[in-house]
């Protein structure tokens, strides 16, 4: 049987500008998966209850608001308290080396993309990465 | 987890397992149908049915309704459907950004499902996981269509009270809902009723609903108005709902629409098995002969059969 990979698109925290994120649900759209989007002004709460909801097997977390250290890392704390650490988590948005860096090695974020980043390199690593025999 | 384990953890109310099993039966095969055989027998919820064209606020609607059922003391399940690209076969589900306000509450589940090239306004598996989530303890499951036209009206076998929802100024001939649409409303919701033309288009719904007669089953679907994003409108449509419920429990019309709903789910569940037994690579030789005209589809099905 078909699996489809389900993406989760989440605007954590107060910027309001989500034009990143639409060009990303977009581009996943067209290559064939499902994603639920989910607006903007999102708390870590809300995202992790509506990942588990949709059961998905990715989140895309995009931020530009500089809050990252505090809201991605909130993210992953909720999705293990849930025991959903099988779901692959990627962040997009301002985010620098150093921080990207720690996010990837302290905090469980799997990747993140940098403003220029081509949408296919993003659809190669969700590819690449996901877990699809999640049990 | 086996199935059977998977059903007792949603019917405890495990949100986790709920949403994985409603994602085994999105998949299809036998353990989709392991599901649904421990999750079937205690299925039990009054379906709303929400359909209507793009744009009419049928999402806004739902939340203001499910707020209202909440306000009521009653958990409400959603299943939002959205169309998947014919091209990629991917799909964009933003039903949930008009569903904010439910967020944080115990008592809401929502799911989005794409409708995986289905017609109709319904996914094949919306039915199965509208009764997984009435199996969790919902006791109103809301199901929302795609944005519908003239012909989607799948949703009104599936749901016990659909609701269309129409909005002023969509023609003077009220062209979206000529024959299909006013033929499956159990209510009518005429929606941003703070615009212009609500009192004409009120009006034309409810000439065209006498202009058919007495209703066969003895319920005269009301016309509403509302204004989903403020709330108002809701409780009565709520009430209307529950009147709804009452008419088809009173009458013995539930019973016959049970039966209409178990044959639809019988004939969709022997056409997945069937086709599941014979796509193979008979199958395949078949499907070229047919496209280069050497068999003809019936001739193909027959052989396929066995006969």
């Amino acid at each position: 049987m078909e699996r489809k990979i389900r993406v989760l698109v989440a605007k954590p925290g107060l910027d309001g500008h989500d034009r990143g994120a639409k060009v990303i649900a977009r581009a996943l759209r067209d290559a064939g998966m499902e994603v639920i989007y989910t607006g903007l002004q999102q708390t870590p709460q809300m995202i992790v209850e509506a990942a588990l909801q949709e059961d998905v097997d990715v989140i895309g977390l995009s931020i530009l608001s500089g809050a990252h250290m505090t809201l991605l890392p909130k993210v992953m704390q909720l999705l293990r308290e849930q025991g959903m650490t099988d779901v692959l988590v990627v962040a997009g948005g301002i985010i620098s080396d150093e921080d990207a860096e720690i996010l990837k090695r302290e905090h469980g974020i799997a990747e993140v993309f940098g403003p220029g980043s081509s949408t296919q390199a993003i659809i190669d690593f969700i590819r690449s990465n996901v877990q699809l025999t999640r049990g | 987890m086996s199935e059977h384990e998977l059903v007792t953890r949603l019917r405890n109310g495990e949100r986790r397992a709920l949403a994985r099993a409603i994602s085994l039966v999105e998949q299809g095969g036998p353990a989709a149908r392991a599901v649904m055989a421990a999750a079937y027998p205690y299925a039990h919820a009054h379906r709303v049915g929400i359909t209507g064209p793009p744009g009419a606020g049928k999402s806004t609607l739902v939340t203001s309704l499910a707020q209202e059922w909440r306000r009521r003391g009653v958990p409400v399940g959603i299943v939002a459907v959205d169309p998947s690209s014919p091209f990629s076969g991917g799909a964009v589900l933003g039903d949930r950004i008009r569903m904010q306000a439910l967020g944080g509450d115990p008592g809401v589940f929502i799911r989005s499902m794409a409708s995986r090239g289905r017609m109709g306004g319904l996914a094949r598996a919306t039915a199965d996981a509208v009764s997984l989530i009435a199996a969790a303890g919902f006791p109103i499951v809301i199901i929302e269509t795609v944005g519908a036209g003239q012909d989607e009206v799948d949703i009104a076998q599936t749901a016990d009270t659909t609701i269309v929802v129409e909005v002023p100024g969509m023609g003077d001939d009220v062209q979206s809902i000529k024959a299909g649409m006013l033929e499956i409303a159990d209510i009518f919701v005429v929606n941003k009723a703070d615009r212009p033309g609500v009192d004409q288009t009120v009006r034309q719904l409810r000439t065209m609903l006498q202009l058919g007669g007495a209703p066969a089953d003895g319920w005269s679907p009301p016309v509403l108005t509302a204004v989903a994003t403020t709330g108002e409108g809701c409780a009565q449509i709520v009430d209307a709902v529950e009147q709804h419920r009452q008419h088809l429990a009173n009458d013995g019309a539930q019973a016959s629409r049970m039966r209409a709903l178990a044959e639809r789910e019988l004939a969709a569940a022997v056409q997945e098995l069937i086709l599941e037994r014979l796509r193979g690579p008979r199958w395949e030789e078949l499907v070229g002969e047919i496209a280069s005209r050497r068999s003809d589809p019936y001739a193909a099905a027959s052989e396929l059969l066995g006969g």
